[in-house]
């Protein structure tokens, strides 16, 4: 599966989970300080990750994905999509 | 043999006459009515009187349901007490209630499983009855929660409320009580506890509430979700069979979180958290009885319970109203 498809499905996740436009979410963009979310959003958005990829992230991990693309790696070197 | 059941005919409930708002915590501690609203639900919650215990607030719910069963407190053979806030170590808040009650006979006692506490004793009860063990049993939740509150630590003190409610459950050859599903998993006990123990006459570790709360609501909602799908599954129902989701009344954003994972629609959920914050135990009995008397349930309908709780503890309980 292409890069750029796991891009396009985590940044859909994210704008559902947070409320917020597809095209407001960049690669960049942090959770808490661009999009708004709290602690457990979060949460919830780690857990939608887990569903879409059919993993499960421990929750130290977890703690290290503030961004876009935080999330993109995580799911690049640890799934198998 | 006909196969018998046990039929929920009376529901009651007390919350304590003091309300403690999101203003007055703005005043004793570092928070904000917005931030309290926004990550729980919460606007206010009820705090009992100081000489008032987990078993007077019993006392009112169990006189309530007793009145609306339409019997007398002798008939009832069974008492079964959920609570985290017991009176006293020993005895039981279940044998303290039975006295005020002023009956005596049949058992009584406590069941500790902390949120999912009402689901416990009601399944508990469940089989007391259904089996023809006793006629009438009342089972109660009732929490005076303030008590393990640290009334500084802001991430867990807006959490929490007093309150009590009870039902009274009947041998019936009509359901009734169609399934029961409990589970626990004791390798997260640490993750919602009130750790402290009592030796030599001194509290050893904290008595208060400590609470890793971004992993409770993860695994909250988690098995929140399975418990609901294994209540359907074992009827063979559909979630859209549910005509009233009562679950525990925790935080807005698990009850929300868990209704959108199940496709569950809001209208379908009784809430009750924003006015009475988590009362533990209490809070099913408590969102039950109120959307009984307000007319929400009716005849034949088909309800679901479900609650998680520290240890942890999950389940749930279908019934047809």
């Amino acid at each position: 599966m292409e890069n750029t498809d796991i891009e396009q499905r985590i940044k859909k996740i994210v704008a559902e989970q947070l409320g917020v436009n597809e095209a407001d979410v960049k690669n960049e963009s942090s959770f808490v300080n661009d999009l708004g979310a709290d602690s457990l959003d979060t949460v919830e958005l780690v857990m939608a990750l887990e569903e879409e990829f059919e993993c499960e992230i421990p929750d130290e991990q977890a703690e290290k994905i503030n961004t876009v693309q935080e999330a993109i790696d995580y799911v690049n070197q640890h799934t198998s999509h | 043999m006909k196969k018998m059941y046990s039929r929920v005919i009376g529901t009651g409930s007390y919350l304590p006459e003091k309300i403690l708002t999101n203003l007055d915590l703005e005043r004793m501690v570092d928070t904000s009515d917005e931030w309290i609203r926004a990550r729980t639900g919460i606007v206010q919650r009820h705090i009992a009187a100081d000489q008032q215990l987990a078993s007077d607030l019993a006392l009112e719910a169990s006189r309530r349901a007793i009145d609306a069963a339409g019997i007398q407190p002798q008939e009832i053979e069974l008492i079964i007490l959920a609570t985290t806030t017991p009176d006293m170590i020993f005895p039981s808040t279940a044998c303290i209630l039975q006295d005020k009650l002023g009956i005596t006979g049949g058992p009584a006692f406590d069941v500790q499983a902390v949120c999912s506490g009402f689901i416990y004793a009601l399944a508990t009860a469940d089989m007391f009855v259904s089996s023809g063990k006793c006629k009438h049993a009342l089972v109660v939740g009732t929490e005076v929660y303030s008590r393990i509150i640290d009334w500084t630590d802001r991430s867990t003190c807006v959490l929490f409320g007093d309150g009590a409610g009870a039902v009274v459950l009947t041998q019936s050859n009509q359901p009734g009580i169609l399934s029961s599903h409990l589970h626990a998993n004791g390798s997260h006990n640490k993750l919602l506890a009130a750790p402290g123990n009592i030796c030599g006459g001194k509290i050893q570790g904290t008595p208060f509430i400590t609470m890793e709360g971004n992993a409770v609501f993860k695994f909250a909602v988690k098995v929140l979700e399975e418990a609901v799908t294994e209540a359907v599954t074992a009827n063979n129902l559909q979630t859209s069979d549910i005509d009233w989701l009562i679950p525990h009344q925790a935080n807005i954003r698990i009850i929300k979180s868990t209704a959108k994972k199940l496709g569950i629609p809001m209208e379908k959920v009784v809430t009750t958290v924003d006015q009475h914050g988590n009362t533990s135990a209490a809070s099913v009995p408590l969102a039950l009885d109120i959307a009984v008397r307000d007319g929400r349930i009716q005849s034949n309908q088909c309800i679901l319970l479900e609650g998680v709780g520290g240890g942890f503890t999950w389940g749930s309980i279908l019934l047809r109203w």
